[in-house]
């Protein structure tokens, strides 16, 4: 049933889901990147949440008319409206109260929410009302989906993914450097505002997929993820993109392969598995990198020690660099140097010394400023510098059992 | 105000407002200490906890899913700490991965189990369910002598009056410690102040009044608690001990303004049913940080004060 619904084999509605859930998932993980590196994240959990009132509102004001209060487009216009209106109150109260940008995201977020939720049960007790499924909103609903609200989501994606291919050169500068876009005569805020509003878009197609509650985290966890792979910026909207994309279509086509599993909850469990594999395998940055690294260094810091203990002609106890120094064919397995561990330790006694001379020497002060007892100087000099050096040093010293 | 308001509105209205209660104390420090969102993120952590906590005893008992969701809390920090350290990541986004993606799995653990026996599903978690707290075995105001009456209160009035009780003695006892750690970090530590032990406490307590709150007004409607009646109280004083009375009249005001309109003010409108009376709440608490916003004393930014005094 998976593999149907990854190869778009159930059915039309599904696979336009699949497909829209994947452009939104793109265009959030892109667009997640610029707030992300503008350090704005949050801000769209306090967007996300303030739709609610917008759709019970534009409901009532539906239904008012004597429309069809379930008009997806008619929805998502009114949950355009009130994000907005929750934007500019967290603007408002950051910029103008003594209160920080994070308490007003919360209390945007969760008055809004609150008065939604008022907004809701009013709508229960119309009579048009009770079959409104606007509950589904909140954790994304895709099951059931009318044809033409599917279309909205793929083409609404689609729009997303083409504002950000077409502003991502003044965003990227933005985010990057902010204070070359300045120079450069971009409008620092323009931009901000744009991409609060690309941001926006994301939200408003995401609310029947992903749901309020949730959607936020496919503006987050992909950026977030990227990050773990790279230091450049361009990569990373790119990368976010394929995991936002990633985890939105996969997760879309889990849900349609099983009744009752939501859909919201699950692009988001996707991405945070592409999140925890980032964070555990990225080159870098992972916690494997880092574990490697660590055991490396170690290994290197106790050769070396090892060497120079040789060096003395002092046999080696600790465990550890015994095992290593035998395991290199350096040592006997009593901690005694063998012919090869003697030439060895001469090396790094003599790199030693010759670090020791370079220090002294004002001519080699920025390369001595290398030093950290594991590097081999030859990484750092030129032969004829180090010729010079050994000079000074004099023959070297030969290390006798 | 008879035997009606007793059955039906006494018990939700005590849970509400020592809820609001509960959640404001803590609430003041996070503000404080730029944490704000820290409760954000403990509140919808706190969903995981009780499910896992459900489906590992299979019951509602209290204790557990105190647990539970205390222990999701600790989880939740310790990833956002370790995320953020390890991928050299901004704490925010960190965070925001962690309580998403915490959150989400909670929901689809919700989702998958059978709960339908005991009052835990998704809307609920989201918004509470204030209103079916009833007392049924009251018969008027005489029941409050009434021993066997009283038996059958909901347990999640004992369960809410016990966090708040805790929450108020751990904020009283640890008053000074707190107020210096808030404000001043490094000279708290220079006094021998545990301030990372103190800092862990806080958000115990945050996840303890969130755990009781959320019977009541579910885990999204508690951020409102946390934040708007101490950000409200931000605007009208200096001074902490001022700022957290000023927060505790505002979660009352909130919690009995909110269920009062929620209950009667359709009614009042010509309408015949009740809306979501933690919604109200919420609403009432973001009017009251509206209006203070606009109007209190001390709403400007440090900053502008400082400018504006220097020009008189």
């Amino acid at each position: 049933m998976l593999f149907e619904a990854l190869t778009f084999q159930l059915g039309y509605n599904a696979t336009l889901v699949a497909l829209g859930a994947a452009l939104l998932g793109i265009s959030a993980g892109a667009t997640g990147t610029f707030l992300f590196l503008r350090k704005r994240a949050l801000v769209s959990d306090a967007i996300s949440h303030a739709t609610l009132p917008g759709i019970g509102l534009a409901f009532i004001v539906m239904v008012a008319f004597g429309g069809d209060g379930r008009n997806l487009a008619g929805l998502l216009l009114g949950s355009a409206l009130s994000a907005g209106l929750g934007l500019l109150a967290v603007q408002w109260i950051s910029a103008r109260t003594r209160l920080g940008e994070d308490a007003a995201i919360g209390a945007v977020l969760s008055v809004f929410f609150g008065a939604g939720i008022v907004l809701l049960t009013v709508i229960q007790t119309m009579d048009s009302g009770r079959q409104a499924g606007l509950e589904g909103f909140l954790l994304g609903a895709t099951a059931g989906m009318l044809l033409s609200d599917a279309l909205v989501i793929a083409i609404g994606g689609a729009a997303a993914l083409a504002l950000v291919v077409l502003f991502r050169r003044p965003m990227t500068l933005a985010a990057f450097d902010p204070g070359y876009a300045v120079a450069q005569g971009m409008n620092l805020q323009r931009i901000d505002l744009a991409t609060m509003g690309l941001a926006l878009g994301v939200t408003i197609i995401g609310l029947k997929v992903v749901g309020l509650i949730l959607i936020v985290a496919l503006l987050i966890i992909p950026a977030v993820s990227a990050r773990f792979w790279t230091d450049r910026s361009d990569r990373m909207v790119v990368l976010a993109g394929v995991f936002g994309g990633l985890s939105g279509y996969v997760g879309a086509a889990i849900s349609a392969s099983a009744p009752a599993l939501p859909t919201g909850p699950l692009i988001v469990l996707v991405a945070a598995a592409l999140f925890g594999a980032s964070l555990l395998i990225a080159p870098g940055r992972g916690v494997l990198a880092a574990l490697i690294r660590h055991v490396g260094y170690r290994r290197q810091v106790h050769l070396r020690q090892g060497l120079l203990t040789l060096a003395q002609g002092l046999p080696i106890y600790e465990n550890y660099t015994l095992r290593l120094l035998t395991r290199a064919g350096l040592a006997r397995p009593d901690g005694v140097a063998t012919e090869a561990g003697r030439a060895e330790a001469a090396k790094a006694l003599r790199d030693e010394a010759r670090w020791a001379m370079a220090r002294q020497l004002q001519a080699h002060e920025a390369a001595s400023a290398l030093y950290d007892g594991l590097r081999p100087i030859a990484t750092v000099l030129t032969a004829d510098e180090i010729a010079e050096i050994d000079a000074r040093l004099g023959p070297p010293k030969q290390v006798t059992a | 105000m008879g035997a009606d308001f007793v059955v039906l509105s006494l018990v939700p209205l005590l849970i509400g407002t020592l809820a609001a209660v509960a959640c404001a104390l803590p609430g003041n420090f996070l503000l404080l200490r730029r944490q704000a969102l820290i409760g954000d993120a403990i509140s919808h952590v706190v969903l995981p906890g009780i499910v896992v906590a459900f489906l590992i005893t299979s019951s509602v008992n209290s204790w557990a899913m105190l647990l539970g969701a205390g222990a999701a809390a600790i989880v939740a920090v310790a990833l956002i700490e370790g995320i953020s350290r390890l991928g050299r990541i901004e704490p925010g986004a960190a965070m925001g991965v962690v309580f998403t993606a915490m959150f989400a799995g909670g929901v689809l653990l919700l989702e998958m189990s059978d709960t339908s026996a005991v009052h835990l599903d998704v809307e609920h978690a989201l918004y509470g369910n204030l209103e079916s707290l009833i007392w049924i075995e009251a018969t008027g105001w005489a029941s409050l002598t009434d021993p066997e009456a009283l038996a059958g209160l909901p347990p999640e009035l004992a369960r809410i009056a016990l966090a708040a009780l805790g929450i108020a003695i751990f904020t009283w006892v640890l008053w000074r410690p707190l107020a210096m750690a808030t404000f001043d970090e490094g000279f708290a530590q220079a006094q021998g102040i545990p301030t990372v032990a103190l800092g862990l406490g806080l958000v115990i307590a945050a996840a303890v009044a969130a755990v009781a709150a959320f019977d009541a007004v579910g885990s999204i409607i508690v951020i409102a608690m946390f934040i708007c009646p101490p950000a409200a109280a931000r605007m009208m004083t200096d001074r902490l001990g001022h700022q957290v009375a000023w927060s505790l009249g505002f979660a009352v005001l909130s919690a009995v303004m909110g269920y009062v309109l929620a209950g009667y003010g359709p009614i009042w409108l010509g309408g015949n049913d009740a809306v979501s009376a933690a919604g109200m709440i919420a609403t009432v608490s973001g009017a009251i940080l509206g209006l203070t916003c606009l109007y209190g004393p001390k709403r400007r930014s440090d900053v502008s004060n400082i400018n504006s005094s220097a020009k008189h």
